[in-house]
């Protein structure tokens, strides 16, 4: 699953991985704004920016394969917006759409690869993040890998009754019991969610996460936090004067 | 006679859907048992725990460690009794085996540093040391029941209540399991199915029948009186 694989990377030991998380968080705000306030040169700048990534991620010491092909993951949804402006006679703002959007999940990518999840929900909730937020993110987190097998163990299970999910649209029998399956993963969510309220309470819990580790932002984290700002907004300011 | 650490009297409980689970259940636990509770699937075993942390709240008088079981007093009572659930998947949400281990400590107002400090000795105690950095879905079953107890000692607790212990282990794994328990030295409730287990580690067993105790005594008479001593006989069942 691909959260295995982050969470694998994220616990790498680069100067990147060590960096405080909100001077990454502060780096990649700055990234995003500059990112999706372009307008000129957009393909010269998303290049520049591109080549600003791929040095980061050969710092941070990851796959840069592994990490260009899971930001694809964005593509499917952006392209059909960008199919639906290219059809409506607008095809620079289809590639637009595409350019921001796939630079846009690879800068995230770089930073959930360098930051455990913990310490990464430490740094946004210190940033002021709703607590709220975090706790349903750290749960879903959790538990998306113990819900994609039950949903396997039923695919399975089903399989193996002589049942298949290929070619639903042509039966409403396969469709019925697709739904079905749905229903009764979504239930054991539920059951799931119920079971994991109670040991919670059983062990204290009173509505509040208590930190096991507290965050240090050091000199070196501003220091990375300002030449992370500054590079993208250098990068744009010279592709737009070179072009 | 000694105080009991648990004393229960007259215990009833109907859920939502009109399911009567508990009828009239009486039960003491005296410091040092090892209890099993015994009796068939819907016999009331696992909702007769729950109550012994506030987690249910029926009719009768539910008493921990002197306190009674309400909600002004929920919090100490949980600091009493550690619980262990059947499923330890859903015992362990933490993002890593160490901060889940630490989550009863912190709950209950100790600083990070002595919370860090007793999960490690818990991790220490189950033989999960090595685990105490990863994140809980990579552990195997054995150990994810061995950091769901780490969890539960971490907090210190004077009563442990185990569900369903050996679900989902395999023999050696069951075996660990008796060894540690055996080695611990806090009151046990044991709900269980797995007669071996409660002769191993209980000296006492409770029998649980539609909702109300049914018999109680030595393990071997309990089981040898409802039939649950017996051993499958393979040639029986050979064409």
């Amino acid at each position: 699953m691909h959260h295995v694989v982050l969470e694998r990377w994220s616990r790498g030991a680069s100067p990147l991985h060590r960096r405080d998380p909100r001077a990454k968080l502060i780096a990649l705000l700055v990234f995003l704004v500059v990112l999706a306030t372009a307008q000129r040169s957009l393909p010269a700048l998303s290049l520049a920016l591109l080549f600003l990534l791929l040095g980061t991620l050969r710092w941070a010491g990851l796959p840069i394969v592994g990490a260009l092909s899971r930001a694809c993951v964005v593509l499917p949804f952006t392209a059909v917006f960008a199919a639906v402006a290219s059809i409506s006679g607008d095809p620079a703002r289809g590639l637009s759409l595409l350019l921001k959007s796939y630079l846009s999940a690879l800068a995230v990518l770089l930073v959930v690869s360098t930051t455990t999840l913990p310490v990464l929900l430490r740094g946004l909730e210190t940033a002021g993040a709703p607590r709220f937020l975090l706790m349903v993110a750290q749960f879903l987190y959790r538990y998306l890998f113990v819900i994609s097998e039950e949903a396997q163990h039923m695919a399975k299970s089903a399989a193996s009754r002589g049942a298949s999910v290929r070619g639903l649209a042509g039966s409403g029998a396969r469709f019925r019991a697709a739904a079905g399956a749905l229903a009764v993963l979504f239930a054991r969510s539920y059951g799931r969610a119920e079971q994991i309220h109670r040991a919670m309470l059983a062990r204290g819990f009173g509505g509040h996460f208590h930190p096991l580790f507290e965050l240090h932002f050091q000199v070196r984290d501003a220091v990375f936090a300002l030449l992370g700002s500054l590079a993208p907004v250098l990068v744009r300011f010279a592709v737009e004067r070179a072009l | 006679m000694t105080t009991p650490l648990i004393e229960v009297r007259d215990l009833h409980f109907q859920y939502d859907d009109g399911t009567v689970a508990l009828r009239g259940v009486s039960f003491r636990l005296e410091p040092g048992e090892t209890v099993a509770l015994l009796g068939a699937n819907g016999s009331g075993k696992t909702t007769f725990v729950l109550h012994l942390n506030g987690l249910l709240g029926g009719k009768g008088c539910v008493n921990v460690c002197g306190m009674e079981v309400e909600a002004k007093n929920y919090e100490a009572v949980r600091r009493k009794i550690g619980m262990v659930f059947q499923d330890s998947e859903s015992q362990l949400f933490m993002p890593t085996v160490v901060e889940d281990v630490a989550f009863g400590p912190l709950n209950h107002g100790i600083d990070a540093h002595e919370a860090t400090h007793r999960a490690t000795a818990a991790l220490e105690r189950v033989g999960m040391s090595a685990a105490a950095d990863k994140a809980p879905y990579h552990l195997s079953a054995g150990e994810k029941k061995r950091v769901a107890i780490a969890g539960i000692l971490a907090m210190e607790p004077e009563i442990l209540v185990l569900d369903e212990p050996t679900t989902f282990l395999d023999p050696i794994g069951q075996r660990g399991l008796a060894e540690l328990l055996a080695n611990l030295p806090q009151a046990k409730i044991v709900v269980t199915h797995d007669i071996p287990f409660a002769r191993a580690i209980c000296n006492r067993a409770v029998f649980f029948q539609n909702g109300t105790i049914a018999a109680e005594g030595p393990v071997e008479e309990v089981v040898a009186r409802f039939g649950w001593d017996f051993a499958l006989e393979p040639a029986k069942f050979h064409r």
